[in-house]
């Protein structure tokens, strides 16, 4: 039995790095300690697809890795609009092949920040973006405000490593130095830790913000009794704690960012930060899902000059969220092949855009089984990243970790070779083409 | 059957993550497929935990478990994010690139019909 | 690296490290190497050009989390240089923040072969490795913000030099770094809460003042054989009335001996620290006062981080004076602040020639590097991009060899470019041996990379060279602007890279790195105190800090033992 410490999580936006795991015959027998049940969950493993597949009249067939891919080739050489989607759930290093090859097919490459934060990437787009690394948090803020998110169900360390719960520099005494309060439209196991719970009328945060920023501009005059279903008492409460606080934060989720106003509620969520600003020193952060889809916004942005819903059908990048974003594609009809990798669209993509997924050729990669693959024509499973390959990630604070190989394979492929085998195969066609 | 309209939201839970990774079996379908509503709202639909709802939208329709969860205001009901919830959300972004998973409007009534395993859910796209 | 052999005839040599001044002279190379003589070479006939070592460029933001928070911040950059891929050169797009391949692929348009990344967050260092991976053709290093860290500032406060010393050499390894970069220096770390910090100001909390940080951190990089001295941006960026502040932070080196034939600190974009005034309303050009320091000095060396007219992006590590920028603009605004290290931010810019404060800084880029009599304390930088994007240089090089080209840029611009400036008063040319200089010889002699292969074009250096389209008589700043745009070759390592102005190859570049050598014993006192802030106050394991080798495909590294 062999203990492996500092562990990087490959699970959610938190990527926890300090994870203790016990290991026997090749297998994760035991996490010690350092991992919620979500990250324990991944780390202690699931039944995976077995073999790559071919389906053959509607009947997945098992086959090889080479013909697998092969046919994957096929698929994208002879398509005319490939959409490449996914890459949150694998390490930069497979981003970059990804890229590497849409660029090759002109294909559109994407990734699932456009069905969760590719909202906030819209308003810091608008506006910029106050923000921190985690440890800033940790080591300084006295109060936390967690807006549309529940960090106890879909960030389960965060509040413990990074905020509420944790200790630093001038936080040593962890809760007790500190304020926290949760806007949301229901209660929820982190609105119950809260020192003040903001029920708000669902879809009507943007109300919110903008009465709060009157108030912190001192404006309160214009705020009615009533904003979207908060009592103006209320908001002056917790203006009156922003105003008193000397380091305040605000973490984000999909209650603003998915909800009728989308990306104008985070304009306004980080207009809301400014104004504080001008009472202490104010940051925000939206609170990524997956443990590498910031990885992918930022190299796709270096490498195209643009963060996702990247069209390179041009022959160089085009980038129009809202018609280059894939369910708007799918939604259109437009695509003729998808690759899905590292991401369940089945799963999380609006029905009408499954619908035309259905009818396309699907490539899938993934080491696990889910409801894209009831769509796929191809399936390759994948090593898994941060147990059986190595490779870097983005935190959601936008701090690059590395995942490490804990685990030996010899047989699972990793994302990244999967990918570059893949480009070969199509350039192979491509040059047996101009013979 | 009395319908009753509503604001529809879809999100995460913790088993719903837990089940990132095994999205094909029971705990997750258990999770996922699944209605939250405030117990006065279902009281007014005759509904009692376990019962299933047919929930409507202009998008599409789908047969989910009804659960009991007084954190919803009236009126506001929560379908974890999923292939269930996502058969009643627009496939149309409305020019922001962003489907709308939260604030649909749709209606909820008590069913008899059974809840889709995700298998069979996912292959009703393909007719 | 091209095997073969290769032989540049004809061209009109600028070597200033080697004293070649316009001589016309054969180029040998083999094996991407500068060699004595070649048997059977392919031949490049350069007809006359002006031919020089490839550029050398000594500060630019061109990889990392905040140059990349800008590119994400605006799209509308990023629509201004699209370029469709080719058979050889990836997608391009952007202007001031051009995509990691433009980056690469411009420069060494340029003529450029080597860029030195200005300032890397430590604890994103992997993110500023990553993105240098993907910038094609151009060698590379990066330089960590060591200034708010708070070990450093715990070991200032101490006195402990030695600890301080092995921390600065721990960081310098974690990070695959070069040498020490300081960035406001306490200011960064007090804008953790909002607030920031003149030279002898004491830090909040950490009871320490910018001026002591500079000297302590310029001593510790003394202990060992560093190629470069502190690069050191200074307090007060940007302020009216900066002057003093900035020649207070040269004098705070002026009794440190540094290890070999180099200045002990190098100053950066000094244009944005020799502002004279007290507020924007009676704002003037102190490039005088700084030009006169530098001249009766050896301690210092500087760039002029020279204006370029037009809508950039700044970014820097000095919070404060980013959120008072956005202040002044009310454009977008992006902050990162990192834990325990540094922080940045980013905002949008536009200088304008009808604006009286723009104009004098449009000025006293040129001032400094005008009035400086020595090139070889000067060099040619535009902060990229802060500044200007560093696809302006050649505009900067026209003006510095062209007085009239001045004179007809004065005429478009604020008449108080007559007042509040010494410029139009100003007649020196630049001659191209002193381009070569300031762009080549001196950056590569003040980095310590010249002994090793870069800047120059002795035997045994890096076969790093550009052909300019033009002769060396030419007087025309239109023309000169354009031979410096595009050349007629760049080659890199004995590889043909650029050829009349297209890019025809695109191998990747290396990054260099400094392994400062530290005593075992110190470094294991040093550890102790570092390691327990990993525990309590890092949100990353000590063990998952440094970088990785993965990052570093094709790495150079340059030993610095300490000295006896």
């Amino acid at each position: 039995m062999v203990e492996i410490t500092d562990v990087v999580c490959s699970l959610c936006g938190c990527v926890c790095d300090d994870i203790v795991l016990e290991v026997e015959n090749n297998e994760v027998v035991k996490v010690k300690r350092g991992a919620c049940s979500v990250g324990k969950s991944k780390l202690l493993g699931h039944e995976r697809i077995k073999s790559p597949m071919i389906r053959e009249n509607g009947e997945l067939k098992e086959c090889s890795y080479d013909e697998a891919i092969k046919k994957a080739a096929e698929i994208l050489y002879k398509s005319r609009r490939p959409l490449l989607y996914g890459w949150s759930s694998t390490v930069c290093e497979a981003d970059s092949a990804g890229i590497e090859l849409a660029e090759d097919i002109g294909g559109v490459v994407d990734n699932t920040a456009t069905v969760c934060h590719g909202p906030s990437v819209l308003a810091i787009q608008d506006v910029g973006i106050p923000s921190c690394t985690l440890g800033e948090i940790k080591n300084r803020a006295d109060l936390i405000i967690y807006w549309g998110a529940n960090p106890a169900q879909a960030h389960a360390n965060h509040m413990k490593r990074y905020s509420y719960v944790s200790k630093g520099y001038w936080t040593a005494e962890g809760k007790k130095g500190k304020k926290l309060v949760v806007v949301d439209v229901r209660k929820t196991m982190t609105s119950k830790m809260a020192d003040v719970f903001v029920q708000v009328e669902q879809g009507k945060d943007y109300q919110v913000f903008s009465a709060l920023r009157a108030i912190l501009r001192g404006h309160e005059d214009v705020v009615p009794d009533k904003v979207a279903g908060v009592p103006k008492a209320q908001l002056l409460e917790v203006a009156n704690m922003v105003k008193e606080a000397k380091f305040g934060i605000t973490f984000f989720g999909m209650g603003v960012t998915q909800s009728g106003a989308r990306h104008n509620n985070i304009v306004n969520a980080i207009q809301f930060t400014r104004a504080a600003h001008l009472h202490g020193k104010w940051s925000i952060m939206p609170m990524r899902g997956h443990y590498n889809v910031t990885g992918f916004n930022q190299i796709c942005c270096w490498q195209t000059g643009f963060p996702y819903s990247v069209d390179l059908s041009r022959g160089y990048a085009w980038y129009n969220p809202g018609e280059t974003s894939s369910t708007d594609l799918l939604y259109r009809e437009e695509c003729d092949a998808a690759l899905i990798i590292a991401s369940d669209p089945g799963a999380h993509f609006p029905g009408a855009a499954l619908r035309h997924l259905a009818k396309i050729p699907v490539i899938q990669i993934d080491p696990f089984a889910n409801p894209t693959t009831e769509f796929a024509d191809v399936v390759i499973p994948a090593a898994i990243s941060g147990i059986e390959s190595e490779g870097g990630v983005y935190r959601m604070d936008n701090i690059p970790l590395r995942l490490r190989k804990i685990l030996e394979t010899d047989y699972y492929v990793p994302d990244e070779e999967i990918v570059e085998r893949i480009h070969a195969e199509v350039r192979a066609l491509r040059e047996k083409e101009a013979e | 059957m009395v319908g009753m309209n509503v604001n529809l939201i879809s999100g995460r839970t913790a088993v719903q993550g837990q089940n990132l990774d095994s999205k094909l079996t029971e705990k997750y379908f258990d999770e996922v497929a699944v209605c939250n509503l405030n117990g006065s709202d279902m009281e007014k639909l005759g509904v009692t935990p376990d019962d299933n709802v047919r929930v409507t939208t202009a998008y599409g329709a789908v047969v989910v478990k009804a659960k009991q969860d007084d954190g919803n205001p009236e009126g506001v009901i929560f379908i974890p994010m999923g292939p269930w919830a996502n058969v009643l959300v627009s496939g149309y972004t409305e020019g922001a690139g962003m489907p709308r998973y939260k604030g649909i409007a749709a209606e909820v009534e008590k069913t008899g019909e059974v809840v889709l395993p995700v298998k069979e859910l996912m292959r009703t796209y393909m007719e | 690296m091209a095997d073969g052999e290769l032989l540049i005839r004809n061209g009109v040599v600028y070597d200033p490290i080697n004293g070649v001044k316009g001589e016309k002279k054969d180029i040998c190379i083999r094996d991407g190497k500068i060699v004595e003589s070649v048997t059977n070479p392919k031949v490049i006939d350069a007809e006359g050009r002006v031919v020089m070592p490839g550029g050398v460029d000594i500060h630019a933001h061109i990889a990392g989390g905040k140059v990349n928070a800008g590119r994400i911040m605006r799209p509308e950059d990023g629509r201004k240089g699209v370029e469709a891929k080719t058979s050889v050169c990836r997608v391009q797009s952007g202007y001031s923040i051009p995509n990691t391949f433009a980056t690469g692929y411009r420069y060494a348009k340029m003529g450029y072969t080597f860029v030195m990344e200005a300032a890397m967050p430590p604890l994103a260092a992997r993110h500023t490795h990553e993105e240098l991976v993907d910038i094609p053709i151009l060698d590379n290093a990066a330089m960590p913000l060591i200034d708010n860290n708070w070990m450093t500032l715990e070991y200032i406060k101490s006195g402990d030099t030695d600890l301080l010393a092995a921390y600065v050499a721990w960081i310098i390894k974690a990070t695959k770094g070069y040498g020490v970069k300081i960035v406001n220096p306490g200011g960064t770390e007090a804008w953790a809460w909002g607030k920031n910090c003149d030279l002898h100001d004491t830090v909040p909390y950490f009871d320490v003042t910018p001026a002591e940080i500079v000297k302590g951190l310029a001593e510790a990089t003394e202990k060992y054989e560093m190629p470069h001295s502190v690069h050191v941006h200074g307090n007060m960026l940007g302020h009216p009335g900066n002057f003093e502040v900035t020649t207070d932070t040269y004098d705070l080196v002026k009794g440190i001996k540094p290890y070999r034939d180099r200045p002990a600190m190098h100053a950066t974009h000094t244009q944005f620290h020799a502002y004279g005034g007290t507020s924007w309303g009676d704002f003037e050009s102190q490039a005088t006062h700084i030009a006169n320091y530098v001249n009766d000095n050896d301690h210092v060396s500087i760039d002029i981080g020279s204006i370029i007219l037009g809508d950039t992006t700044t970014m820097t590590a000095d919070g404060p004076m980013e959120y008072s920028l956005y202040q002044i603009t009310g454009r977008k605004w992006t902050n990162l602040d990192v834990e325990l290290e540094t922080g940045s931010g980013i905002t949008p810019f536009m200088y304008s020639g009808k604006s009286p404060v723009n104009t004098v800084q449009w000025a006293i880029g040129q001032e400094l590097a005008l009035l400086i009599k020595d090139p070889w304390k000067v060099a040619l930088t535009t902060d990229h991009p802060n500044a200007g994007p560093f696809i302006g240089y050649p505009i900067i090089i026209s003006m510095l060899m062209s007085k009239k080209r001045r004179d007809e840029s004065a005429e478009d611009m604020h008449k108080v470019i007559f007042d509040r400036t010494e410029l139009p008063s100003i007649d020196r040319e630049y001659d191209l041996n002193e381009i070569a200089i300031i762009t080549r010889g001196m950056t590569a002699k003040t980095l310590g990379l010249a002994e090793h292969g870069k800047g120059h074009l002795g035997v045994g250096a890096d076969a790093d060279i550009a052909i300019y389209d033009m002769s060396p008589e030419e007087r025309d700043a239109g023309k000169i602007q354009k031979a410096f745009l595009n050349t007629k070759y760049t080659i890199k390592a004995g590889e043909v890279v650029v050829k009349d102005g297209e890019v025809v190859a695109a191998p990747p570049g290396r990054t260099i790195f400094v392994t400062p050598e530290c005593e075992q014993s110190l470094m294991d006192e040093m550890l102790v105190t570092l390691k327990d802030k990993f525990d309590k106050y890092y949100s990353v394991t000590f063990n998952n800090y440094p970088v990785q080798d993965a990052y570093l495909p094709h790495p150079f590294e340059i030993k610095a033992p300490m000295r006896g």
